[in-house]
């Protein structure tokens, strides 16, 4: 392992079991991450992997198993779950901006009703971070009039804008055009080299080599292989991981 | 390999333009399209020369003299007798006007009357005035408070002064407004709880929320004002006069709640689940999301069904007529009774039904630049 052991867990995962109804989605997964670690979550799609980050800021119900964020416990205590909510954001496959909000007030809401900031406080900071993903001089549109790529980088705008302590990422660019994918994941590098500790379930593979301290690789709802990327990519132990990488390396 | 020319642009043909193409198109496309074109031609001769003969050119419309700069117009106003009986006597209306627009409310008071009405159209310059401006929201809300509440104690008076006008005396369009608004108006926000409180994820708010609607809606209005008017005093014994028009307030209110709920869960069915989760991920606690995320797209979308629904009951706000409430409709038999008018109900129900449509048509009109206005798709 590459983090350094000195770092405390800021997440930590034991005995996760999660079903949707009769099917299991999440089998016994136990994870921890450490402050400021970068984790990339692949795996073939139906693997669970949305399913467990979304476990994280309790956008899933689970049945078994303990969740802790930053000493948190996650239990149905509506209060706890905001609370870790605040701590937690999140960039969706479909970005999912408020359509009826414009581009600056999708940001500031987080800020200004969840962590009581003043409005000029909080559209100040939005224009920093719109600054930062380069597309300050869309803030006064609406997400609609943006293109898909610029839709995400304003979506993880809206993330960090309640300055969160961990960032979940759910196939970030799956829906992008090719050609948008890059000014995406440019984003997301940039802000994996300022310390921010990053859960990604993404199928990038070069993003993944790039940033990634650990990798982890789902199938069927289980962690079947984690390690650093170098062992990752070129000394995969299971027969599951290396059909895998076969099938998304080979072009 | 070749290169081409850039060519001109060209006219379409003749046929594919205008009004030839027009009525191809719209009237004359196939054998059985002309066959309706056709019959819906005589249906218009057989019915709309004697429409017109009977409201404008054969009928009377002697008001009475009336003099512009010294210069006298007309003559002695119609009576009923020298009307005539094959076409419309507007002399008619003209005089019961005032009935027709307030019932029975003293007629040295209608000033209050007149205020509201005023106010009502004062509140649509405000609104135009205001939008898109820095702080319209909060001058919009306290408008909206602040309107009903002023129109309340004008009409029905008994404070800073103002005579007392007790709700028997209400009538005419002055009472079918009222009703209708105060309907649309105090029901709307029921409606909007009952819709959140069936998709609630609490069963219990659920299965009542849902009681409460399927029982309303299954049940007609008429039936609805029957029991408020008959069986709600039987609760309140002791002697407590509980006031019919409220009765019938109660009623109407609690009928269009269940409806709007309605509207409103289909708006709220259109909103996607990544809309609930990015609120959801953000941390905004239940009320947050719905007030901020949720229900203003929701509510844009049922803007068309709302005001679709708020039409239907504008209109059956008419059936108070059966539990002796005076609005406009029954002022057609009340005027017409008068010995003088005796038998013009026809001039007054063409009136009334006039009077009727230019409301709702407007409403729709109002309705069709909401959409516009609130689209959400800001797209260029």
């Amino acid at each position: 392992m590459t983090t350094e052991n000195n770092k405390s867990n800021i997440i930590e995962i034991s005995g996760l079991n999660k079903w949707y109804g009769e099917f299991q989605a999440l089998k016994n997964i136990n994870l921890n991450v450490k402050e400021g670690e970068i984790i990339v979550v692949c795996g073939p799609s139906g693997s669970g992997k949305s399913t467990l980050i979304r476990c994280v800021n309790f956008l899933e119900k689970f049945q078994e198993g303990e969740v802790v964020v930053d000493g948190i416990q996650l239990t149905d205590d509506a209060q706890k779950i905001r609370s870790i909510r605040s701590e937690v954001s999140m960039v969706f496959q479909h970005f999912n901006l408020f359509p009826h909000l414009s581009i600056v007030d999708n940001l500031t809401l987080g800020p200004i009703w969840v962590h009581n900031e003043t409005k000029s406080e909080a559209r100040e900071k939005a224009l920093k971070l719109l600054d930062r993903v380069g597309i300050r001089d869309q803030a006064e549109k609406y997400p609609n009039q943006l293109s898909g790529g610029q839709q995400q980088r304003v979506a993880i705008a809206r993330a960090l804008c309640t300055s969160p302590k961990i960032m979940l990422f759910d196939e970030p660019t799956s829906a992008l055009d090719p050609e948008m994918i890059s000014e995406v994941l440019d984003v997301m590098v940039e802000l994996a080299k300022e310390g921010i500790t990053m859960i990604c379930v993404t199928h990038e593979m070069g993003f993944a080599r790039k940033v990634a301290q650990r990798i982890i690789f789902m199938d069927e709802g289980q962690i079947i292989e984690e390690n650093d990327p170098e062992t990752f990519f070129h000394h995969p132990e299971s027969d599951r991981l290396k059909l895998f990488l076969d099938q998304i390396l080979t072009h | 390999m070749a290169v081409y020319e850039q060519q001109e642009l060209r006219k379409p043909p003749i046929s594919q333009v205008g009004i030839v193409r027009w009525l191809r198109v719209n009237l004359f496309s196939s054998r059985v399209n002309i066959g309706l074109t056709l019959a819906a031609l005589y249906m218009l001769y057989i019915i709309i020369p004697p429409l017109l003969n009977w409201t404008i050119f054969d009928a009377n419309f002697n008001f009475g003299e009336f003099s512009i700069f010294g210069f006298e117009f007309g003559e002695v106003m119609a009576t009923n007798t020298n009307c005539g009986r094959s076409a419309a006597c507007w002399p008619f209306i003209y005089e019961k006007f005032d009935m027709f627009i307030y019932g029975f409310y003293p007629r040295d008071l209608v000033w209050r009357v007149d205020s509201v009405f005023a106010m009502t159209a004062m509140l649509f310059v405000i609104v135009r005035l205001v939008r898109n401006r820095k702080g319209s929201a909060k001058i919009l809300l306290t408008t909206f408070v602040v309107f009903p509440i002023v129109s309340f104690y004008l009409i029905a008076g008994g404070v800073f002064g103002l005579e007392e006008v007790k709700t028997h005396q209400w009538g005419g369009l002055t009472l079918t407004l009222v009703i209708a608004s105060v309907g649309i108006l105090v029901s709307f926000p029921i409606g909007i709880l009952l819709a959140l409180g069936r998709q609630s994820n609490l069963r219990v708010i659920s299965f009542f929320s849902t009681i409460y609607i399927e029982f309303i809606r299954a049940v007609p209005l008429i039936t609805i004002l029957f029991m408020a008017s008959f069986v709600l005093p039987l609760f309140f014994t002791g002697g407590v006069d509980f006031d019919k028009l409220l009765r019938a307030l109660i009623a109407i209110t609690l009928f269009q709640a269940a409806y709007f709920a309605e509207v409103v869960r289909g708006g709220l069915q259109a909103i996607p689940t990544g809309q609930y989760e990015a609120a959801d991920a953000i941390g905004l606690n239940y009320v947050q999301k719905n007030a901020l995320i949720v229900l203003p797209q929701a509510l844009k979308i049922s803007i068309p069904n709302l005001v679709g629904s708020s039409i239907s009951l504008f209109k059956d706000t008419t059936l108070v007529l059966i539990i002796g409430l005076m609005d406009m409709l029954a002022m057609v038999n009340m005027t017409a009774n008068d010995i003088n008018w005796l038998g013009r109900e026809t001039e007054g129900f063409v009136f009334v039904t006039m009077t009727m449509w230019i409301f709702l048509y407007s409403m729709s009109r109002y309705s069709k630049k909401l959409e516009v206005r609130f689209s959400t798709d800001h797209k260029n």
